[in-house]
């Protein structure tokens, strides 16, 4: 074990893919010379050079669409979006091309690609630039989609989305990259489509991904001291494949469920854990299942504003307590 | 003529050269015309450091510099008329302060709010950090006025980076199809970030793009404002006669960092910054100026006294503005706020009580 942030687990894994796997390449904007918006990029134009990792001009349809093609013959392309916001600019080739090229294509011809991009807010960057547009891709068949919260998975993930076979939006989040967290030796993938208990508990469930996963633990750990709570923590971890057995296991066991999600409520990833675990595990739901998740407003540029907006960590302690409270009067009725 | 019908070739327009020499046909301009030129300048690059050192304070967000492209930014603004529309990035802030956006209200954006008072009567709209899509927004806004049958012309503005963007191409062929009143500004600076001018398109000049989109085009001198200001003059003009649009790329340079955020010393030669610094777009037209007596040593001191002036009186009442109601986001999400999101609203409430001190009187709830 290694303790270290996300942003160097990224950047560790992207330089071994690279040494690993010399059809593995990276294309992005501002990616070789400037490495990376977000520095995960560093050192890695001088050590492998211009044909392996390849600044851009500003078009991102143009570079996904480009990277479509290289994988088709077989070349491993990692694609950065500068964050999530830009993708918008991508949807075609991402939505209509990478997702279905293998299904019309008859299987002849897989599209293993990699797009990373971080989402997410509370950096003062303003409505245009704060996003959380996973959901529309986790609804696309023919997509994965993985959302590490942990230095040690964001490792394990991007191995597995860059040796997988298929298109992979790998989200990143701007406020984990300085997160640290051990982050095991060796050459370990862990599967796409896994949930992760986080932490083990009896009175209520968690369902988290991303950051969110990582304040919810916090949560967690602090009621558990301050009130004697036993909460459990599932990070999906992907949410495409969604791995259903781990969160409907943890809701049987728990029978309270809170979702919680730095994305918009309507439509979000929570609507369809909701609906997942009211198919899967109605019986055994002793109260509804809360959701906290972003205001649904366009992320305001000013710091106490932006807060506001986002779902907070008071947000999901009052979701606790409604939650709580319904467990004692079940209790001592 | 600045305007090519076909090829805009290689050598681009120019009335002053960086010494100051007038080398081109003079513009009909009054001397007070040329000195409110020089002082909007002069304001432009004092306004830029100020919110750059602001920032450094924690008074202000994240800022590009205006440094460097005043000539390009002020003087692509100063013929148009009243009602033409103007669709920008965050690099043309200049050129909203001179079509009539008060510095108050863009000090109190750079503070993170959103303007309440955004003046619509500029007919700028609010300037654009999503590259290249305010060119689509420009033609729009020219077709629509050309549907109404008003003399209105629509300029947008972007960057050499932005030329790169399915935006830009096909506004560009809209402008050309339609024969769109609208004049498509490229300030080229040399830079997108750390991408260098020549890494985003193998193209001879961006103003070259005109030809495939059948768009007459111009390659000016965008440190010279003369030839600015007269190239664009002249394309308002044919958009407001009926004869079509035109693309002009103004040749400028970046002298600062791309934003707060960045230190452009990382990936830029020094001895290039130092070339374009010598090719400085203020100084030039302060020797055009002295040579011709149009500026006193006395007249210079006091128009960088009074620009200082009105930029601290417009960071004070900014300053002095209340900072947005903690649930003012709400207000504009749509015209009318669905059931769901006015729960949403109350919900927040309790977790953040607006002071009644942090609200303007007549404010909307
Ligand atoms: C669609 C989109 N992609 C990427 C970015 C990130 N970005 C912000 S500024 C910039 C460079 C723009 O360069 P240029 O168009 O030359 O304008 P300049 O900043 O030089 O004025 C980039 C890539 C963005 N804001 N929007
Ligand atoms: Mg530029």
């Amino acid at each position: 074990m290694a303790e270290m942030t996300y942003r160097q687990a990224l950047h560790d894994t992207l330089r071994e893919e690279l040494q690993r796997d010399e059809n593995v390449f990276l294309i992005g904007e501002e990616i070789g010379r400037f490495e990376g918006s977000y520095k995960i990029t560093a050192g890695l134009l001088q050590e492998f050079g211009p044909k392996r990792v390849v600044d851009t001009p500003i078009c991102e349809n143009g570079f996904v669409g480009l990277a479509i093609g290289a994988a088709m013959l077989g070349l491993r392309p990692i694609v950065e979006i500068m964050t999530i916001n830009f993708i918008a600019l991508a949807m075609d080739e991402i939505v209509n091309h990478a997702a279905k090229i293998y299904y019309m294509f008859g299987g002849q011809c897989p599209v293993p690609l990699v797009i990373r991009t971080p989402g997410g807010g509370g950096q003062q960057l303003s409505a245009t630039h704060s996003q959380n547009l996973e959901v529309w891709f986790a609804h696309v068949p023919g997509l994965k989609v993985v959302a590490p919260s942990t230095p040690a998975d964001a490792r394990g993930l991007l191995r597995t989305a860059v040796r997988d076979d298929n298109p992979v939006l790998f989200l990143e989040n701007l406020a984990l990259y300085n997160t640290r967290g051990e982050v095991p030796e060796g050459d370990y993938t862990i599967p796409i489509g896994k949930a992760q208990v986080m932490k083990e508990g009896h009175d209520l469930t968690i369902i988290s991904y991303s950051r969110m996963a990582v304040v919810a633990l916090d949560v967690a750990r602090r009621l558990e001291q301050e009130r004697q709570l036993s909460i459990e923590v599932v990070d999906v971890r992907s949410l495409r494949p969604l791995d259903h057995e781990t969160v409907v296991n943890s809701v049987k066991k728990t029978n309270r469920a809170i979702i919680f999600e730095e994305d918009w409520r309507s439509y979000g990833v929570g609507a369809e854990l909701a609906a997942t675990l009211q198919e899967e595990a109605f019986d055994y739901l002793d109260a509804p299942i809360q959701r906290v998740a972003g205001a649904e407003v366009p992320l305001p540029y000013s710091k106490p504003l932006e807060q506001a907006a986002l779902p907070s960590a008071r947000q999901l302690v009052e979701a606790v307590d409604r939650l709580a409270i319904r467990k004692r009067r079940v209790v001592y009725a | 003529m600045a305007i090519h019908q076909i090829d805009p070739g290689l050598v681009p327009f120019q009335i002053l050269d960086p010494e100051g020499n007038l080398v081109g046909e003079m513009p009909a301009l009054s001397p007070e015309r040329l000195l409110y030129f020089y002082r909007m300048m002069r304001l432009a690059r004092a306004f830029s450091d100020r919110i750059i050192a602001m920032q450094r304070q924690g008074r202000a967000t994240t800022f590009g510099s205006l440094t460097g492209q005043e000539a390009a930014t002020v003087g692509l603004a100063a013929p148009l008329q009243p009602q033409d529309w103007l669709a920008t990035s965050y690099r043309e802030i200049a050129s909203l302060i001179v079509k009539g956006v008060p510095l108050s209200t863009l000090v109190y954006s750079f503070r993170g709010y959103t303007p309440p008072n955004w003046p619509a009567e500029t007919r700028c709209l609010p300037y654009q950090i999503v590259i290249g899509t305010q060119i689509p927004h420009a033609v729009g806004l020219a077709m629509a006025a050309r549907i109404a049958g008003d003399p209105v012309v629509a300029v947008g503005v972007c960057g050499d980076g932005a030329t790169s963007e399915g935006d830009f191409n096909e506004a560009l062929n809209f402008a050309g199809v339609f024969r769109a009143p609208v004049v498509i500004i490229v300030q080229n600076n040399g830079w997108a970030i750390s991408v260098p001018r020549h890494r985003q398109s193998a193209a001879p000049t961006l103003a070259a793009r005109g030809v495939g989109f059948g768009v007459p085009a111009a390659l000016v001198d965008g440190n010279d404002i003369l030839a600015v200001y007269e190239t664009v003059r002249q394309a308002v003009e044919r958009a407001r006669a009926g004869d079509g649009p035109t693309l002009i790329e103004l040749l400028t340079y970046r002298l600062g960092s791309h934003t707060t955020a960045d230190d452009a010393s990382r990936y830029r030669d020094p001895a290039e910054v130092e070339a374009w610094r010598a090719k400085d777009p203020i100084a030039r037209l302060q020797k055009f100026l002295r040579r011709r007596d149009l500026l006193s040593e006395e007249q210079d001191e006091e128009i960088g006294a009074s620009v200082l002036a009105e930029i601290d009186a417009a960071v004070r009442e900014a300053e002095a503005m209340p900072p947005m109601a903690p649930d003012s986001f709400f207000d504009y999400v749509s015209a009318t706020l669905p059931p769901r999101l006015q729960e949403q609203r109350a919900e927040l409430l309790r977790f953040v009580a607006p002071s009644p001190s942090q609200r303007q009187p007549g404010e909307r709830r």
